[in-house]
């Protein structure tokens, strides 16, 4: 990382740091050190802008292999039958299985994730820097092996699973619950990093104004931090509930794939595969749908501002 | 300034029932002891910020208005921030009439939303998602006040302000001078016993510098509590203060009013600021040697450590040796000249380095330019000695 990325940018040397710091600046959209300038030479007067074939041929091939497999997909599409597949009843049960379990499972993220942040880039404490690691190891952790840890901890025989059965007669795996649980596990760190990119952008001496005029700490934080945040608030519940909506890994592991209770769209997806292709790609194509709009959405309303 | 607030009789002396603490107690103040006349500040500020060390002690009294001057990097804004409760004291005192806001020693820190201070911060930091009113009523809330009679009493504020059209709007729609208004509506609706400002007028440009200064002239004469203003320009504390406190590295190094401090300044930074040649020397009956060997000619006899000052205007500037009085003339040569306003002002390397103000024709008749040699004058009348101890 060459220089100019500000104070925190130091921090965190691990790879999850990077990918927080990343996914930060994805999200605050701060300005990158490695934009250069470059001058042309003054002799010419012809400019060769003409990019060299060493570059020019990886690059397309590149942008080929990142659109390739998506115009697949639409030449792939069974259009005629769309309307009719979209509705059947296995297909709208994962749909809504999958639309219910994510925005749950963004709203606990809201929940717990939004004070985290705050604990985050407001409160110094001892280790906040390994806090702030292990807040985003999910990003780079391998989405089965989070399913794997829940299935250890939450489970019937887990380290807090044992005590949920025996004390509530609760059993979290393989339940709708369990889907929340594993999306919002995988999903958390997108939001709390878009919240503590905003609070740490945001101008801490508006907060000590509030607090002159005679606020506590919870009416500066509700009247005055959160409206400031609220963009990057907004953005990473859209990421966290895209990225629910996505999860595969760590939800067949901990909740299974129970047609109607735990078969999200991508679990049908890759079980449809087998069995109906053309219903995968119909159950593919809304996924794809999805994922455009909420670009579209974010960069018209949060990015390009 | 707005044409209404100029000319309309001020209101503001007529207190606010709904932001008063005590509402009882305010509707007929004129026949009461002003509560906020109690309210005196008494502070010894001892902060220790990495290298930096600020020692300062302040007495503010009720409807007095201090105004803390010192160059950038001073402590001035570590001072306030301290009063504020912004900055916890390593070491010292700060009452509040008789309330005891910060003590280490003695265990007591009452945090900054619990202290009767209203701030008004250098760019303002008006909330940037709430409308004007929004942004004068928010301490009435957090007091405790109902929305409705929260936004009443800002409105009146605002009124008074000459921004009654402005309510509505956003911060960001307002000029910078709008915007100190409503800055200083906010510190003030909550009716703190002590008000502090932090760079109030830095933030504007010239013009609107200068009617906002007027304006706050006029509420800081109003407001019944203490009032401490920070600045680094000298015109903005004695415009508006009572009484200048200067400070320097952390420490104070010259109080008093206007006159006094710019009559016989005490370091060079005072000196420069009121625009005088400031300097320390031994006083031996009508002379005082300086550093570089010169002996200045005073008007008064003085002995022991003492600082001469004299003003640029009382330097002469001659191509050759002047007849007549052979004291207080020394050869120099031109460092520098720039123009300030109708006059040039010389700057001069020599025995004593000295500023000296002339009119542009006699610039252009003595050719000055940087290195031209020339003779300085200074007339005895026109110094003023003072002991430095």
């Amino acid at each position: 990382m060459i220089g100019g990325r500000g104070p925190e940018a130091a921090s965190g040397r691990s790879l999850a740091g990077a990918v927080a710091r990343r996914w930060r600046d994805a999200v605050t959209r701060r300005p990158r050190a490695d934009a250069v300038t470059i001058r042309r030479p003054r002799t010419r007067r012809t400019a060769d802008t003409r990019p060299p074939l060493v570059l020019l041929v990886p690059a397309l091939a590149g942008l080929g292999f990142l659109v390739l497999p998506l115009l697949g997909l639409l030449v792939r599409t069974p259009w005629s039958t769309l309307p009719q597949r979209l509705v059947e009843p296995p297909v709208l049960a994962a749909l809504r299985l999958s639309l219910v379990t994510a925005t749950v499972a963004t709203a606990v993220c809201l929940v717990l994730g939004v004070p985290l942040a705050w604990l985050l880039a407001r409160v110094p404490f001892p280790g906040r820097r390994l806090a702030r690691a292990l807040v985003t190891l999910p990003l780079v952790l391998p989405p089965v092996v989070g399913g794997v840890a829940l299935l250890l901890v939450l489970g019937r025989r887990g380290l807090v699973g044992s005590y949920l059965d025996a004390w509530f007669g609760v059993r979290l795996p393989f339940t709708p619950a369990a889907v929340v649980v594993a999306q919002a596990f995988v999903a958390m760190p997108f939001l709390v990093i878009a919240v503590e990119g905003a609070l740490r952008g945001a101008d801490r001496r508006l907060e000590e104004a509030a607090a002159t005029l005679g606020a506590s700490r919870w009416t500066v934080f509700r009247r005055v931090t959160l409206p400031l945040v609220a963009p990057g608030v907004a953005a990473g519940a859209v990421l966290c509930w895209a990225r629910a909506l996505g999860e595969f890994g760590a939800t067949i592991t901990f909740a299974g794939s129970f047609p109607g209770r735990t078969q999200t769209v991508p679990i049908a997806v890759y079980l449809a595969l087998q069995t109906d292709p053309p219903a995968a790609v119909v159950l593919s194509l809304v996924l794809l749908t999805v994922s455009v709009v909420i670009l579209a959405g974010l960069r018209e309303r949060w990015v390009a501002r | 300034m707005s044409p209404t607030s100029a000319a309309s009789p001020d209101p503001v002396a007529s207190p606010d029932p709904v932001a008063s603490p005590d509402p009882a107690a305010s509707p007929d103040r004129a026949a009461r002891p002003d509560p906020a006349s109690r309210h005196a500040l008494h502070a010894d500020i001892a902060v220790r910020l990495g290298d930096f060390r600020l020692d300062v002690s302040l007495r503010v009294a009720a409807g007095e208005v201090v105004a803390l001057l010192g160059p950038n990097g001073a402590g001035k804004t570590t001072s306030l921030r301290a009063l504020a409760g912004l900055q916890p004291l390593d070491a010292g005192r700060i009452a509040l009439g008789d309330t005891v806001l910060d003590d280490p020693a003695a265990g007591v820190f009452v945090p900054a939303d619990r202290r009767p201070i209203g701030v008004v911060f250098q760019d303002y930091l008006l909330f940037p998602h709430m409308s004007i009113v929004d942004n004068v009523a928010f301490g009435l809330r957090c007091r405790g006040v109902r929305r409705a009679e929260a936004r009443r009493a800002a409105v009146e504020w605002l009124d008074r302000m000459g921004l009654a059209a402005q309510t509505r709007l956003r911060p960001r729609d307002l000029s910078g001078g709008q915007a100190q208004r409503v800055a200083l509506a906010r510190a003030l609706a909550v009716q703190p016993h002590l008000l502090l400002l932090d760079e109030p007028l830095a933030a504007l440009d010239a013009r609107t510098r200068l009617e906002t200064r007027a304006h706050l002239r006029r509420r800081l004469r109003d407001h019944r509590g203490a009032t401490l203003l920070v600045t680094h320009d000298p015109l903005d504390a004695m415009v508006l203060a009572d009484r200048i406190v200067v400070i320097e590295d952390g420490r104070v190094v010259q109080e008093g009013d206007a006159a006094e401090i710019t009559r016989r300044p005490r370091t060079d930074y005072v000196a420069r600021l009121a625009g005088l040649n400031l300097y320390r020397g031994t006083g031996d009956g009508p002379t005082v040697a300086l550093p570089g060997g010169v002996a200045l000619a005073v008007a008064e006899p003085v002995s022991g450590p003492v600082f001469v000052a004299f003003p640029p205007t009382a330097v002469a500037l001659f191509r050759v040796r002047p007849d007549g009085s052979p004291r207080n003339t020394w050869p120099a040569r031109v460092d520098g000249v720039e123009r300030h306003g109708s006059h040039i002002r010389v700057h001069l390397d020599g025995p004593l380095p000295v500023a000296a103000d002339v009119t542009p024709a006699a610039a252009a008749d003595l050719g000055l330019a940087p290195g031209t040699e020339v003779w300085v004058a200074v007339k005895a009348t026109e110094t003023s000695a003072y002991p430095a101890a």
